[in-house]
């Protein structure tokens, strides 16, 4: 096969993925509740209102017509309006996705860099000090709770030493300098919840290229150290440390609902929240609709990259 | 001898166990390589002998380490170096042919830019210089397309051409000592003798000293001039070439000799006709190919018989369709085409049809024993299982009969209560030869059983098998790509080639001056124990594979 | 003579006394906090809603070590309480887990073909889902309740022990001795009892540990987001939410929790990470 048809083939597979997904949002969210028009209406539901409503929503349309139309509309941009107060949810997702964007890229651009570099330190000396130090800090790092870092840091430098806010609301007229002042905290909160994994599993795969007969091939050739681990290692450990890096994006994920929780930080993730505890329905449709097709997107883009990046498929027989 | 190019003097090298508990694994070995000369370390697996070629380029593999000795270049000794002066010896003076060259390359660089990668980073020569120097090699090599090879990657090119490709980067330095650990091994016997002549071309051209590591003592005839024979990392024998292979002084030296891959002086006398017995196994025009349609054909139209008390020997090389065959017959697959009979009787294509009795009598033993014994079982369970699924005895009845079938294999019967693991490599194939008893087969179809073993366990094995037959009257069917093993214990055999038996009949009828051209190649491949055979068995070779294509 | 008994004895004595300090310490805090929780209602020195104070955020004092939480409740006994039942519910949810994504795994692993196929193609699809939003999903529709809780996160953890156990399997599928168990008639069920099973036992009691700790973890994140254990009851996760004021106070009432939870699963860690490195392979000295 040939890299094209691979990329295709796994074009098309991310685009089904994406399609399930959506049926699954949509068959999750609209026919486990029982009855949106009761969970709208809750004590005083009568059946005339009941009917009204399911008329007025559309629910009396066979299952995959509604369907049809929910992705149709989705796919516009129309994401309907809250059913707790009637508010178009394209403008509150417009506004938030923002700062859920800014949080979440800051997050990424300290993460992965400081994680790789991290990983391949600890992977070139296995069971060397810094091995060790790294390997059973990041042991203990992925053992915490998502929240337990952004909880002391609060306490240390929001309460104990008053130099940063401890909850993150954002003002339209905020500058450059504020928004770093709200940033810090969750940003350093959740890059923890990614760092550890990240730096175990990119260990792990330099290590495992490491241990491979081409590395000792050319250790015996005589390579010098630095040329060895650059320009032997790297390029083989490349393909599984992009893999490493997606899938600890995709942490992020639950990372940015909790930390956004805990900082009342006015994104994407504490919408959803809100909404699932309101059982507001529409908005956790779009809210899930718009985390799972960025975990979907992202998977896609890491598997495409490390077919590139693998010579035994750039270059076939 | 003061001008030896390099002189080891009482190495030892230990290893650490678990738990941290130190073994020597190599024990006070000493020897020299002069100018211009091929030394042979020859062992079995254990023997220590990689471990010492690698103490040569100052380097212990992981778990090792050097406890002791000297091992001096021209008066450099390697073990006090500092890492970057040691990378220097190894990028010019010291190289190493790996074993395995398909492993070793680097996949994610082309070949040239690996073979000449240390010239140009030391600065020794150009880029340019160093490409053409290249290909020069690939040339000398007799490498196809000698100007484009090294454009590509290493998955792109064939196993045998990777082992000549690595040698080329092994030589691109001129170094003065070449160090070649079974770089030969993982090939196919017929593409064997080829690299091994390119190899034994080049050291003679470039006058190289080499250390030339093996555990096949025909094959290094062919190339060394001293031999070091090593058994559990100590030194048995020392001599020149012509002296061990003539006159071995000590018995582990002879021993091996004896066990050596060599075609059989006379073969087996043929059966006694006996009247008319229908053939106990009968495979009739039987094809077969793997993918759902069985599109990629592994088999065709093969006929093939096994009678009562014989031994048929089934030869190819890896590609052949020869163990795809063994896994017909045992149902482990399904044929596209023919049939399968057992005493005259139709087997069902697949083994989950066949009757209980039907799979009794057909045994499969496997080729390597370490894999084939479940590692979390004790003996007693893997030999008790068989006996208990196909002769219904209780477990107290059959543990009784695990001890009868050790004694049978030779084995203590304290061996009922210990796991694979704690067993060698040879107890294992006895173990897995005992499993396939323990059914009381009429067949037991061995695929290359010999083949993982060292020689001198391979013959033992032998030894049993056909012990085993004269007692209790079975058949095998033998399946190997050694043509020499097979000729030793077979009564007749079947060459395979690309999915067909080319020639099949009593080994004698076989085995004739005017046989197919392919049976021929596989005859030339077998290594004769005089030291111009290698030049006279490539010349016949070239002639041959012409005639084949 | 019981052949089997002997070997698992044997190995546990073989790997007692290969635990390292460190691993000992984590698997005697482990053993300490199992019998702390089980044995709750014991321990604690209060009710697990019993108010003693109107204070909220009470320094400790002799009467309370840990001082009381914002509704003036003992922190200790809650927090032996909350210990409890997030030992519960990460045990029942792994259990389950592994019991559907063993079974699942080695299922499709012995059957291959297009039961394999379907079902990994199933789960595969699963696993496109971030697994907080397939929770979140759930819990907006059926609302959180223990059992939602404990069976959504299981389904959850099952999509992941599936992968890895049916992996596991199909490795040791592919072994020459299971082909001679074929070969010999045997029928799945034996072969995947006698000859799977006792080779991946070691990879999958690691993978228990890792599910455990990351079902505390998760539990414990959705009890905080206030959609996992709902009040009255409480586990720590739930404490955490609960006292996330007391930082503001100056007490830290709300570390208690969330320290248990990084310990619990610390130690778990420690001691999978010890079980995966027995088996380990080293690399060479000069890199």
């Amino acid at each position: 096969m040939s890299l094209l048809e691979i990329l295709g083939k796994r074009l098309i597979l991310g685009a089904a993925t994406l399609l399930f997904v959506s049926v699954l949002v949509f068959l999750g969210t609209e026919i486990l509740p029982g009855d949106v028009a009761h969970a709208i209406l809750g004590q005083g539901a009568t059946p005339e209102l009941v009917q009204q409503i399911r008329e007025r929503l559309g629910l009396n349309e066979p299952l995959h017509m509604r369907y049809l139309v929910w992705l149709g509309n989705f796919l516009s941009g129309d994401f309907g309006t809250s059913l707790a107060n009637g508010a178009d949810i394209g403008t509150e997702i417009a506004r938030r996705s923002k700062n859920t964007i800014i949080l979440a890229s800051c997050t990424a651009v300290i993460a992965v860099p400081l994680s790789v570099l991290l990983g391949l330190a600890a992977a070139v000396k296995p069971g060397g000090m810094v091995d060790r130090a790294i390997s059973s800090t990041s042991l203990a790092l992925i053992s915490f709770p998502d929240f337990l870092v952004a909880v002391v840091l609060v306490t240390v430098f929001a309460v104990e030493l008053r130099w940063l806010p401890a909850i993150a609301s954002i003002r339209p007229s905020y500058d450059l300098l504020d928004w770093i002042r709200v940033l810090i905290l969750p940003v350093t909160g959740l890059t923890f919840t990614i760092l550890a994994h990240m730096v175990r599993m990119t260990r792990s795969a330099v290590l495992n290229v490491l241990a491979s007969p081409a590395i000792e091939m050319a250790l015996l050739k005589g390579v010098p150290r630095r040329r060895l681990l650059l320009r032997h290692a790297l390029p083989n450990a490349l393909g599984p440390i992009i893999n490493v890096v997606a899938l600890n994006l995709a942490y992020l994920i639950s990372g940015v609902v909790v930390i956004e929780t805990l900082f009342n930080f006015p994104g994407l993730g504490r919408y959803m929240v809100e909404a699932v505890t309101n059982r507001d329905v529409p908005i956790v449709q779009t809210c899930a609709m718009i985390f799972c097709s960025f975990y979907v997107l992202l998977n896609m883009t890491a598997d495409i990259l490390s077919i590139v990046a693998n010579p035994r498929v750039r270059y076939k027989k | 001898m003061a001008d030896s190019l390099l002189k080891v003097r009482n190495l030892e090298v230990s290893a650490r166990g678990r738990k941290g508990r130190e073994f020597s694994i190599v024990d006070n070995i000493s020897f020299d390589v002069q100018k211009g000369e091929v030394i042979a370390l020859i062992g079995e697996s254990g023997s220590g002998k990689t471990t010492i070629s690698l103490a040569c380029l100052g380097y212990s593999r992981p778990g090792c380490h050097i406890t002791g000795g000297s091992v001096l270049l021209d008066g450099i000794s390697l073990l006090e170096q500092p890492l970057p002066k040691l990378q220097e010896l190894r990028g010019k003076d010291i190289t190493y042919v790996a074993q395995s060259a398909a492993a070793s390359f680097n996949g994610a660089m082309t070949i040239n830019d690996q073979v000449i990668e240390m010239p140009v980073i030391t600065g020794s020569a150009t880029r340019q210089d160093a490409l053409s120097k290249a290909t020069r090699l690939y040339k000398e090599l007799e490498l196809p397309d000698p100007e484009n090879i090294g454009k590509r990657y290493p998955h792109q090119v064939s196993g045998g051409q990777l082992q000549r490709l690595m040698a080329a980067m092994a030589m691109i330095s001129d170094p003065r000592l070449l160090i070649l650990d079974e770089p030969t091994t993982a090939l196919d016997v017929t593409t064997q003798i080829e690299v091994l002549h390119a190899f034994k071309t080049l050291i003679q051209n470039h006058n190289a000293s080499a250390i030339y590591v093996t555990h096949d003592l025909s094959l290094v005839a062919q190339v060394a001039d001293h031999i070091l024979v090593l058994k559990d990392g100590k030194m048995v024998e020392y001599g020149a070439t012509e002296q061990i292979i003539s006159v071995p002084r000590n018995d582990y030296t002879r021993e091996l000799m004896a066990a050596t891959h060599l075609m059989p002086e006379e073969f087996h006398a043929p059966p006694l006709v006996t009247a008319q017995e229908p053939p106990l196994l009968d495979v009739r025009n039987v094809s077969a190919g793997y993918g759902p349609k069985h599109e990629f054909i592994a088999l065709r139209g093969i006929d093939l018989t096994v009678k009562s008390g014989e031994t048929v020997g089934v030869i190819g090389e890896s590609g052949s369709g020869k163990t795809t065959l063994g896994r017909v017959i045992s149902g482990l697959m399904n044929a596209a085409k023919g049939g399968v009979f057992l005493n005259g009787q139709r087997l069902a294509n697949h083994v989950d049809r066949r009757s209980r009795d039907e799979l009794r009598q057909i045994q499969f033993a496997f080729q390597m024993a370490d894999v084939a014994l479940n590692p979390r079982q004790r003996v007693n369970k893997i030999l008790s299982r068989p006996i208990m699924f196909y002769h219904g005895l209780r477990r107290s009845e059959a543990t009784r009969e695990v001890a009868r079938l050790l004694e049978r294999v030779d084995l203590p019967s304290s061996f009922a209560w210990r796991f694979p693991p704690e067993l060698s490599g040879g107890q294992r194939q006895r173990v897995n030869l005992a499993r396939a008893l323990a059914a009381r087969p009429s067949l037991i179809i061995c695929d290359e059983i010999t083949s993982a073993l060292d020689t001198i366990v391979a013959q033992q094995i032998l030894d049993l098998l056909e012990s085993l037959q004269d007692d209790l009257g079975l058949s095998y069917m033998f399946i190997t790509h050694d043509i020499a093993t097979v000729t030793r214990i077979s009564d007749r055999i079947a060459v395979m080639r690309h999915g067909e038996i080319v020639a099949q009949g009593l080994v004698d009828e076989v085995l004739t001056q005017d046989c197919h051209e392919y049976t021929q190649l596989l005859l030339n491949s077998v290594p004769e124990m005089r030291t111009d055979w290698l030049d006279e068995a490539v010349t016949r070779r070239r002639k041959l594979i012409a005639a084949l294509s | 003579m019981n052949i089997d008994n002997y070997t698992w004895r044997d190995e546990l004595r073989e790997a007692i006394s290969d635990l390292t300090p460190g691993t000992a310490l984590c698997v005697l805090f482990l053993v300490a906090v199992i019998v702390i929780g089980a044995l709750a209602p014991v321990i604690a020195p209060y009710g697990e809603g019993e108010i003693l104070t109107n204070n909220s955020f009470e320094p400790p004092s002799t009467m309370m070590w840990l001082g009381s939480d914002y509704l003036g409740r003992d922190v200790l006994s809650r927090l032996i309480y909350g210990v409890r039942i997030t030992l519960f519910l990460a045990l029942v949810i792994t259990f389950l887990s592994f019991l559907a994504g063993v079974s699942l795994g080695f299922l499709a692993a012995a059957f291959g073909g297009w039961v394999d196929n379907w079902i990994s193609r199933l789960n595969d699809a699963m696993l496109s889902f971030p697994a907080l939003m397939l929770a979140l999903i759930v819990i907006n529709s059926l609302g959180s309740s223990l059992v939602v809780l404990v069976f959504t996160v299981a389904f959850i953890d099952m999509t992941r022990v599936f992968r890895v156990a049916r992996a596991l399997a199909v490795n040791v599928m592919v072994m020459d001795y299971v082909e001679a168990a074929v070969v010999r008639g045997e029928g799945k069920a034996w072969i995947v009892w006698h000859e799977v099973l006792p080779n991946v036992l070691t990879p999958l009691a690691a993978e228990f540990g890792i599910r455990f700790t990351y079902a505390i973890l998760f539990v414990s994140a959705l009890s905080f987001l206030g959609l996992g254990v709902q009040p009255p009851q409480s586990d720590l996760g739930v404490m955490v939410k609960e006292n996330l004021q007391a930082i503001l106070y100056g007490e830290y009432t709300t570390l208690y929790p969330a320290i248990g939870i990084a310990l619990i699963a610390i130690s778990m860690n420690v001691f999978v990470d010890w079980l995966l490195q027995r088996s380990s392979a080293e690399l060479p000295d000069e890199i």
